[in-house]
């Protein structure tokens, strides 16, 4: 017993990463081999038979991405009250998602997206339309995914970032061409498994360790544990002001912003293609809802904990380093500012580091990322829990990409292939192209990951403004609105992603102008994050009046719209 | 009732349910996490005041037990229309 427990002691972070790394790797493998697609049903659908609990695992993996699991936490942990829009946004979707849209979808029994705006609004036309949409979305989207796998192999098996992509590439590759949705999804419920078990083990230690509670979600809200009888949060408002920052719990953006920022989210992940075609593998309309259910459920889990991590780490970073000698900083610290994560810059020479509001005092600059990434080793934990947030975020990274992978492939294969440029093209013909184009897909992603072009960190956040400005009116219309033609949904969609493109183009890269506009010219005071809901206001508007101008949609089309309304007899997804 | 008696009759009672969760999410997320944010933070539960807890806790709660609600309500609701085969 004491040499076993001495060996686990001795064994190093790096061996303990190479361990988990090498261990969870073998799993997803093992798993995409026993799962193998066969035929176009079940590289798109899994077959259609996914049991609600194994759709919910899967879909909360598919979900949280890199962002969720190592950025958010940090982000929350310097914006406060404001991190909320990320906590909602993310979460409030799901609500939409299973009252809105889940059920229907899976009654329509199709393979993907495009497939239903294509059949509703009757109209190749808007077939294309979606399928430009669904490609914008998920290729912003899963550039900064294998970004993030890179980093995370970078820095705990110290590789360089380009052979983390590649290694990310390889695997990836390797489970979606083969098991296809089949193979994504029963990897994607381990890499759930993996995930949250990594995120949790550090909250709960270090919720102890600071309040003696071991559920996060209550300890942030206890009293510390050093005995003074003062609340975690009082105290953290109290540091924050004292070093000029706005107070933890206020935040400082404006409501209406905040309002927007929520808004976009929710209805962005409500109309994210690679969350919306989880629903199509499983039985029926029952559950479609169970499921989302589930996956919200299992989502929430993490996303409580989140905020809890993100007070915690906040007051240990001020309470370590703050006014502190540089001489006497622990080694985590040093170990960081290596990676450029950490960046002291002692302006005044008196050999303390000032970490202030003022940014002409402020002689530190910390990654969001470093929250959860160094938590572990702030708090002291052993090595191989700091081993396993590796894995976790590699998990969080691959699952998601793998996702966003399969729905890029399949608009290729089926959308545009199958559906437009070649209908007669053999069910083998057609699993052939869906393979070819996960593997373009790949190494597209692949390309961009080693080689991100600026924009691609400040465009991933507007992902979710371009699907709520295009595919949420469009779909929801289809199913509430019977008299909602094709004229109005395509120009609808058009003018809605066009106007979310300006707008991020204009306010966010700042291309229109020499410099980037200032907050002030921002319209309505509504950042380009926040701009998904304006966007898709008016696209609800342009569908609308347009409609109100042109020709109802035929009988055969309004019949199947009052079809999808009733639950009962939804067949298999199929694709023709 | 005839058929298409009845999947009206369905589709009117699902808004009306759509409508009253709908309601709920809105008030505690968009209301009470933002817009009422500043008067609930006055009230304070332990170390949470309230509006923050909304917003970064409690909205999150009655998201999950909106949707299992709303399950709970749609199978009672095919069961009465007979579109639970």
């Amino acid at each position: 017993m004491t040499t076993s427990l001495l060996l686990v002691e001795a064994i190093s972070v790096q061996n303990w990463t190479y361990i988990l790394v090498g261990l969870t790797f073998a799993l997803y493998i093992g798993i995409a081999i026993w799962s193998r697609a066969g035929s176009t049903r079940e590289f798109y659908v899994a077959g259609g038979g996914v049991s609600p609990l194994a759709n919910g695992m899967a879909t909360a993996a598919d979900w949280m991405s890199a962002a969720s699991f190592i950025s958010m936490a940090g982000i929350i942990s310097f914006a406060g009250y404001d991190g909320a829009v990320y906590l909602m946004g993310w979460t409030g979707g799901y609500v939409l998602l299973a009252l809105l849209l889940a059920p229907y979808l899976r009654k329509f029994g199709k393979f993907t997206v495009p497939d239903f705006i294509g059949d509703r609004y009757y109209s190749n036309t808007a077939r294309i339309v979606a399928v430009f949409c669904a490609l914008i979305v998920s290729f912003t989207y899963v550039a900064g995914q294998m970004r993030g796998v890179g980093i995370v192999f970078s820095r705990f098996l110290e590789v360089d970032i380009n052979t983390g992509v590649i290694l990310g590439m390889l695997i990836v590759l390797f489970y979606a061409v083969l098991g296809g949705m089949k193979g994504i999804t029963y990897t994607q419920v381990a890499q759930y498994c993996v995930l949250i078990f990594a995120f949790m083990v550090p909250a709960i230690f270090i919720s102890i360790q600071m309040t003696g509670n071991p559920i996060p979600q209550l300890g942030f809200g206890s009293t510390l544990s050093d005995g003074s009888g003062t609340y975690l949060l009082d105290k953290l408002d109290g540091l924050s002001t004292e070093l000029g920052f706005a107070e933890y719990t206020q935040g400082s953006k404006s409501m209406i912003d905040v309002f927007a920022i929520t808004l976009a989210l929710m209805v962005g992940t409500a109309g994210l293609p690679h969350v919306i075609v989880r629903f199509f593998t499983v039985k029926n309309v029952k559950d479609a809802r169970k499921s989302a259910g589930l996956a919200l459920l299992l989502i929430v889990i993490l996303y409580t904990t989140a905020p809890a991590v993100s007070v915690f780490a906040r007051t240990n970073l001020i309470e370590t380093v703050s006014n502190k000698e540089y001489a006497s900083v622990p080694e985590w610290f040093k170990k960081w500012e290596k990676t450029g994560l950490i960046v002291f810059d002692d302006k005044n020479k008196d050999g303390r580091i000032q970490y202030v509001a003022n940014k002409d005092q402020n002689e530190l600059t910390v990654d969001n990322d470093i929250m959860v990434l160094a938590n572990p080793e702030i708090a002291k934990l052993p090595n191989w829990v700091i081993a396993l947030v590796a894995a976790g975020g590699l998990a969080a990274a691959l699952s998601t990409a793998a996702g966003l992978l399969l729905v890029i492939s399949s608009s290729v294969s089926h959308d545009l292939i199958k559906k437009i440029i070649n209908p007669k093209i053999s069910e083998k013909g057609e699993l052939v192209a869906a393979r070819l184009s996960a593997v373009g897909a790949v190494c597209v992603a692949g390309y961009f990951g080693i080689n991100p072009p600026g924009f691609v960190a400040a465009v991933v956040a507007l992902a979710f403004g371009l699907a709520a400005a295009s595919f949420f009116p469009a779909i929801i219309l289809g199913i509430f609105y019977k008299r909602m033609n094709k004229e109005g949904a395509i120009a609808g969609m058009v003018v809605g992603i066009v106007a979310m493109l300006f707008y991020m183009m204009k306010y966010k890269l700042g291309w229109f102008d020499e410099v980037l506009p200032d907050k002030s010219e921002w319209w309505f005071g509504i950042s380009p994050e926040g701009f998904g809901s304006v966007a898709m206001v008016l696209n609800f508007i342009v569908s609308i009046t347009i409609m109100k101008f042109t020709p109802e949609p035929p009988k055969n089309v309004q019949a199947m719209v009052e079809k999808i309304r009733i639950p009962s007899g939804a067949g298999k997804a199929t694709g023709h | 009732m005839t058929k298409q008696e009845k999947a009206t009759a369905y589709w009117k009672e699902n808004i009306k349910y759509l409508f009253i969760l709908l309601t709920i999410w809105f008030l505690v997320s968009y209301g009470a996490g933002i817009l009422f944010k500043d008067a609930l933070d006055t009230i304070k539960i332990a170390g949470f005041k309230l509006g923050f807890w909304f917003a970064q806790q409690g909205s999150m709660y009655v998201f999950v037990i909106l949707i299992f609600v709303y399950v709970r309500i749609m199978n009672k609701l095919d069961k009465k229309y007979g579109y639970d085969n």
